[in-house]
């Protein structure tokens, strides 16, 4: 048998083994993706963790848009002083925190565009005693974020400035998925 | 003097051109609201079934019931959540979702290719599909390789004054009303929701999570 038979038949083998594993998948889930092009290059657009930040901290124009654009490992670096600046701009009076967090500290956390989330605590932005354990639906998120730029070590200060009194969302979400609501 | 003072931080902010919009609705490069690239927010948390955590990324944020049923997700747009198991802020694991005709395909938990900015779809790790939910119908969802799915419009859950807000930088207010005002209610986003085991997303008891949307070079 010449080679360029055996080339010829190995392809052959090769083109039904992967038409039989498509018909397969096909058979087995009815989603295949074969015949669609999923081909190319994805660049970054947009990036976003916890909510709010880079409209709070960051000016709009370039630096937000290089904001959105920057990966969390970079973020740190370029980031935290800008952040500080901006929380001092907010708050000119900025001690410490209900956390105890240093304007540098608080500014260091929130500049890494990330957020924590725990596979075995319950999942919340804060609860009165999971903090940053991740973000559900109904959390007040800018309410613990206005106390932590605001309210002072012990939450009390600027009392006009730390909640909006905005406190749940306009509709009830659903217990099981997706969880969100219907939209309007 | 306190008060005098902080009165005069914030005016500064406004002045050097800091225009607050909440939660970073609409604020992604050169693009406005309604924009497929624009994350709004997003949330992660363990699902009704504990043993599972749900992440949902919404999209084209202040979406007006009448602009809704035409919102679309876009097919150069991929959606991606990044998971970090080692706490250094790089992605050890992705969940791509990205739109082909009336579906969403997902791909994923997988390593990325690369990690960064540029991406690949990890087709190799394609995990499921859902058709796209239409505005005003029934949710559709759908579960495969122990993964649930939903792409499509609902309502938007972020809650803020962003209005009095903007008023107390921009001078005109001292402090929040009681009650305030939901700037959000009765306003729809584009959501992707997808509720994976525990078990999928590496060993480590917490992982750090962010997401991205990458556009098609």
């Amino acid at each position: 048998m010449s080679k360029t038979n055996k080339f010829k038949i190995i392809t052959i083998a090769l083109v039904a083994a992967v038409v039989s594993v498509n018909c397969d998948n096909d058979d087995s889930n009815g989603d295949s993706t074969v015949g669609l092009d999923f081909s190319g290059t994805y660049v970054q657009q947009d990036q976003m963790a916890r909510p709010a930040i880079n409209t709070v901290f960051v000016a709009s124009g370039q630096p937000k848009d290089a904001f959105n654009a920057a990966i969390p490992s970079a973020m740190g670096a370029t980031y935290q002083s800008i952040f500080q600046s901006r929380l001092l701009a907010l708050n000119p009076a900025y001690s410490t925190n209900a956390l105890g967090q240093t304007a540098a500290q608080l500014s260091g956390l929130l500049a890494t565009d990330v957020l924590g989330v725990s596979k075995t605590a319950p999942t919340t932005f804060f609860d009165g005693t999971n903090v940053l354990t991740g973000r559900a639906l109904a959390d007040d998120v800018i309410d613990v974020e206005l106390l932590l730029i605001f309210g002072g070590p012990t939450g009390g200060s600027n009392p006009g400035l730390t909640k909006d009194n905005v406190n749940s969302n306009d509709k009830a979400f659903g217990t099981s998925f997706p969880y969100l609501a219907s939209a309007w | 003097m306190k008060k005098t003072k902080m009165i005069l931080g914030l005016s500064l902010v406004a002045i050097s051109g800091l225009i607050l919009v909440a939660a970073d609705h609409i604020d992604a490069p050169g693009t406005m609201s309604g924009d497929a690239s624009d994350i709004t927010d997003v949330y992660a948390f363990q699902g009704q079934n504990t043993s599972n955590l749900v992440f949902a990324v919404n999209t084209q944020g202040l979406l007006s019931p009448n602009a809704t049923g035409a919102a679309t997700f876009k097919d150069n747009v991929m959606v991606e959540i990044n998971i970090d198991n080692n706490g250094d802020n790089v992605e050890d694991l992705v969940i791509q979702a990205i739109k082909r005709d009336d579906k969403m395909y997902f791909f994923g938990p997988v390593a990325p290719g690369t990690t960064g900015t540029s991406s690949t779809i990890k087709t190799a790790a394609a995990s499921g599909s859902v058709s796209i939910s239409k505005y005003g119908a029934t949710a559709l969802t759908a579960e495969q390789n122990g993964m649930k799915f939903f792409a499509g419009p609902r309502d938007d859950p972020f809650f803020f004054d962003l209005g009095q807000f903007q008023a107390i930088l921009g001078g005109t207010a001292t402090g929040f009303k009681n009650p305030g005002t939901d700037t959000f209610a009765g306003t729809n986003v584009m959501s992707i929701v997808i509720e994976v085991p525990k078990s999928m997303l590496g060993s480590s008891s917490t992982v750090g999570v962010w997401a991205e949307t990458k556009k098609k070079q």
